[in-house]
């Protein structure tokens, strides 16, 4: 067991008494023979942003699709409102109500702008309705019938979001959602996060951009070759933004 | 009498037609081959064989229980669908994530097997299919006599054809189809059950084929190698035609047809090289085939 896990656990103004609706423990992930997660413990609470930071190939990206059971091989125990859901199938994975918004935007090439849009089944009550979606992205509304790929870098990202809202699940997976854009699209996708929060939604951030990630998140997760070896509320974060800085290589 | 190379018209349009016939029969195959390509990345040796087995329960259908034409045409490729969607299930899907060698391996083994069996139980000598009533009979179309089960062959290919395209291309199960043959894996995450879209299509593959098979047991007779004689044309036209590309394998399919069918007046030696000479022209010239898109080959 991690000592950095149980020092940080104490940290004041954190929202201990919120239910956690995300539980993971020892998470173990592989690709081939080559293990990319060592036991990953972390919970996230009902209407909560928590941000997974961490250098490039710390396992991030792996944690996101080990959640989603999208990695070839992993061990573990997630649970989504006290349901298990390590011995699920992919796709009952997604109808259990968690949506992933892969760091590449997964938009398809083949499929119109609509269709992308739709193609997500209904998992559960309360998602947006496509009129809604259409009055928050209008410009995915202008583009309905174009295909996917010729979509913007900032378009495809907000279908990419837009799409999983749609569903009804209540927990988004975002794995970097700012990734190359331009800062104008990145304050938008910062202000559309937060919109999502107010909403009720509960978001699992994957941030290469520090600054991002602690101005929206209400938690973070350092994580370091598979395994969390810090974590920080929102005012520890940023008494000490420098060094998690430096650790983080930016 | 007008002429063309010499030619006389009313010959150069029986082979015209006759060639459009071979060419939509091609055509509902290569639909269901490049389906089940795209999808399942598996090279679906055994198509061939369920043409034949769909000819066969025609056959058998007409034989053993009395039942005609029209409802062959609709119950043989819900069974003969079902058998390939079961054969999916429990053998082929064991083989996804390997190399498609196994899976080119399983469908040639199942060919052996079908064209075995039915050798086995009904011989190798070709058994007739009478014509349905309602298409005996010829048209005069002035230039031509038509008869009218052809007529009917490519009107039925074109039509199911065109259904095809739309169900995939217009309908919210066909966006599921095409996003589970871009990205299979984002496509599950989604909670849509790629593995049982996978089943479906197969299965649905299948049933074109032996949709394909009763189409032609009147025409061709129905024995067991008439799938083996078929398919290495039609796989020389999913090729050309760009391997997962629908309308590529299908506009592909009746250009082939028409082309051997001339063939077959102006050089008739070589109506049955025609097809791989062409195929060799277009791996030189676009090896991803002629309507094959980005990353689909």
């Amino acid at each position: 067991m991690n000592v950095w896990h149980w020092r940080t656990w104490a940290a004041p103004g954190n929202t201990p008494m919120a239910e956690a609706l995300l539980t993971i423990d020892d998470l173990r992930a592989w690709y081939g023979p080559s293990q990319a997660l060592h036991g990953i413990r972390l919970d996230v609470h009902r209407g909560e942003i928590v941000s997974l930071l961490g250098r490039n190939g710390a396992g991030k990206s792996t944690l996101l699709k080990s959640v989603m059971g999208i990695v070839p091989r992993r061990s573990g125990s997630i649970r989504l409102a006290g349901r298990e859901l390590i011995d699920l199938a992919p796709h009952q994975i997604g109808l259990a109500g968690i949506a992933f918004c892969p760091d590449d935007r997964g938009i398809y090439a083949t499929l119109t702008v609509r269709e992308n849009l739709l193609l997500p089944p209904v998992v559960a009550e309360g998602g947006l309705s496509e009129v809604e979606l259409l009055a928050l992205f209008p410009n995915l509304a202008a583009r309905a019938r174009s295909a996917g790929s010729q979509l913007s870098g900032g378009e495809q990202q907000m279908l990419a979001i837009a799409r999983i809202l749609r569903t009804g699940a209540r927990v988004l997976l975002l794995d970097e959602p700012t990734e190359g854009l331009a800062p104008v699209i990145v304050d938008r996708i910062g202000e559309l996060v937060l919109q999502l929060k107010q909403r009720g939604y509960t978001i699992v951030l994957v941030e290469q951009n520090l600054h991002f990630a602690a101005e929206l998140a209400d938690r973070h997760y350092l994580v370091e070759t598979g395994r969390v070896v810090d974590q920080y509320d929102r005012t520890a974060l940023a008494a000490n933004l420098a060094q998690v800085a430096a650790r983080l290589g930016v | 009498m007008s002429e063309i190379f010499g030619l006389p018209l009313p010959v150069i349009a029986g082979q015209t037609m006759l060639g459009l016939v071979n060419g939509c029969f091609y055509a509902v195959l290569s639909l269901g081959l490049a389906l089940i390509f795209g999808l399942l990345r598996i090279v679906n040796f055994a198509h061939g064989a369920f043409f034949m087995a769909g000819a066969f329960g025609a056959w058998m259908l007409m034989r053993f229980l009395g039942i005609g034409y029209w409802w062959s045409l609709l119950l043989v490729p819900v069974l003969v669908g079902l058998v390939g969607a079961l054969f999916e299930r429990t053998m082929l899907s064991r083989l996804r994530g390997l190399d498609p060698i196994y899976g080119l391996l399983l469908t040639f083994g199942l060919v052996l097997v079908l064209e075995g069996g039915f050798r086995l139980l009904f011989g190798s000598s070709g058994k007739p299919y009478p014509v349905p009533d309602a298409l005996k009979g010829t048209l005069q179309l002035g230039f031509m006599a038509l008869p009218i089960y052809r007529g009917w062959v490519i009107v039925a290919a074109l039509a199911v054809c065109a259904a095809s395209w739309w169900l995939i291309e217009r309908t919210p199960l066909g966006a599921q189809l095409r996003a589970a043959t871009e990205k299979d894996v984002l496509t599950q995450s989604f909670g849509i059950n790629v593995p049982r879209l996978l089943t479906l299509t197969y299965g649905a593959g299948i049933a074109l084929a032996a949709f394909t098979g009763v189409l032609a047991a009147p025409i061709l007779h129905v024995n067991p190698s008439m799938g083996s004689d078929l398919v290495i044309v039609v796989f020389a036209i999913v090729v050309i035609g760009g391997m997962g590309s629908m309308f590529g394998s299908i506009v592909t399919a009746l250009a082939i047809g028409i082309i051997e069918g001339w063939t077959k007046v102006f050089y008739s030696e070589a109506s049955s090289t025609i097809i791989f000479v062409l195929m060799a022209l277009v791996l030189l010239v676009r090896p991803r085939g002629l309507f094959g898109r980005e990353g689909t080959s």
